[in-house]
């Protein structure tokens, strides 16, 4: 095996739209298994200005907690109606949002779970990099033993954590990201 | 500020003044680092979107039947995980300004040309040994607002996704022998002169077409897990509740 080095990364830029198709924010269809979720926020930069030239990519489990993929061995079953990649544009107020089910638990350890979690990917141009982070439900006693919240300090836990609300009888987690300053959402170094 | 686990003589840090955006747009706190898990070790497979074969030729696929005006060029090359190891089967995504420096976008204020026969979108699959291959047009340079008399190098946006949420990769593709390069603080974000040079397709005389298009090869290296899923795990000692 040739070791070859790593390709750099470079920023999306500000003319990536071709690329995020419509409807690629809906990660449901009438078929899915799992309570239905809309999850919403805002991105800004850090003068609270919103960045309306970002990309928001989330990657998740099915409601019962299963990645469709081949690493994800377990017999958890696949819900065919489900795959668990979205993605979204932000607008000119610097919004996004996707329609998906709130994933199950997921493991850590094979005795171990973390709370129920959306991966995000945040891209952006002004972004070098793309920026990871996660989506927790603030209405999920298991947050408060999930591994991963547990590494952050705790005053910065809360950037993690959507809030819930309703809108016509639709559970609606708001999530909004900060890329700097106060209120910085919290990103990860993987 | 440079992210541990991604390797600071080739990413580019966050903040890179030189770059006005990344000035309000990146973090101030260090990130957080973690061991991955099977959130990260697992990522969207090939059916992220639907490709079709007409999708990976760009001087054709703005549905008007007519063709792109411009240099064309084939643009190929193979996927690799750190490792060495082909990536099969995963979506490459490109998108690129047309032959006079313009997008099809909303927000290009260039007052260049566009031309109807271009969209500048493709996107394609790698198949089993890794490799991909695009027709399109060789892309202008155009000018941006980030300094004085600033041109951005001709270069194509590629986006990628490998075999995990580790792999994404967002970059971008430029030409060899752009005098631009040099004055580019995108480019120049990069630390290294080796790593800026990964970013610089390779003329191929053997893509080359006869009386057809110029050939370009392009590989592409992706990060790959630094760690298997399931080992125990230590909490950090600043934790707790």
């Amino acid at each position: 095996m040739t070791v070859r080095g790593l390709t750099p990364s470079q920023t999306v830029g500000p003319f990536f739209h071709g690329i995020v198709g419509g409807g690629a924010n809906v990660l449901v269809t009438p078929e899915t298994e799992g309570d239905r979720v809309r999850v919403e926020g805002r991105v800004y930069d850090g003068d609270r200005a919103p960045v309306c030239d970002a990309i928001v990519e989330i990657w998740q489990a099915n409601a019962r907690g299963r990645y469709r993929h081949p690493a994800d061995r377990r017999s958890v079953p696949l819900d065919p109606a489900f795959v668990g990649f979205g993605r979204a544009a932000t607008d000119d107020a610097g919004a996004y949002w996707f329609e998906t089910v709130k994933p199950g638990l997921v493991p850590f350890t094979a005795e171990t779970w973390q709370a129920p979690h959306i991966n995000v990917a945040v891209s952006a141009r002004g972004l070098l990099n793309h920026l990871l982070t996660r989506i927790y439900f603030e209405d999920e006693p298991g947050n408060l033993e999930d591994p991963i919240l547990q590494r952050v300090p705790e005053h910065r836990r809360r950037s993690l954590v959507a809030a819930r609300g309703a809108t016509g009888g639709h559970v609606v987690y708001r999530f909004d990201i900060v890329l700097q300053g106060d209120a910085e959402t919290v990103f990860f170094d993987l | 500020m440079t992210p541990i686990g991604r390797d600071a003589e080739v990413f580019p840090p966050y903040l890179y003044e030189a770059y006005r955006a990344t000035i309000r747009r990146s973090p101030y706190e260090t990130l957080v680092e973690f061991r991955p898990t099977l959130s990260e070790l697992t990522g969207p497979g090939p059916a992220v979107s639907a490709v079709t074969p007409e999708d990976a030729d760009l001087t054709r696929n703005a549905g008007t039947g007519g063709e792109a005006i411009g240099e064309r060029i084939i643009v190929t090359g193979r996927v690799f995980t750190g490792d060495g190891e082909p990536v099969p089967n995963t979506l490459v995504e490109v998108w690129q300004c047309n032959a006079a420096g313009r997008y099809r976008h909303r927000v290009d204020q260039h007052g260049a040309p566009l031309d109807p026969n271009f969209l500048g979108i493709g996107r394609c699959l790698t198949d089993a040994e890794g490799a991909y291959r695009f027709t399109t047009i060789k892309p202008g340079a155009y000018p941006w607002e980030n300094h004085e008399n600033a041109w951005r190098p001709a270069h194509i946006h590629f986006s990628l996704f490998g075999p995990s949420w580790l792999s994404r990769l967002i970059t971008q593709m430029y030409f060899p022998g752009d005098p631009l390069h040099a004055l580019d603080p995108i480019m120049n974000s990069i630390p290294t002169a080796e790593a800026r040079a990964r970013l610089v397709a390779a003329y191929a005389h053997d893509v080359t077409r006869p009386r057809w298009a110029l050939g370009y090869r392009f590989d592409v290296v992706l990060r790959g897990p630094k760690a298997t899923p399931f080992e125990p795990f230590e909490p950090a000692a600043r934790a707790g509740r």
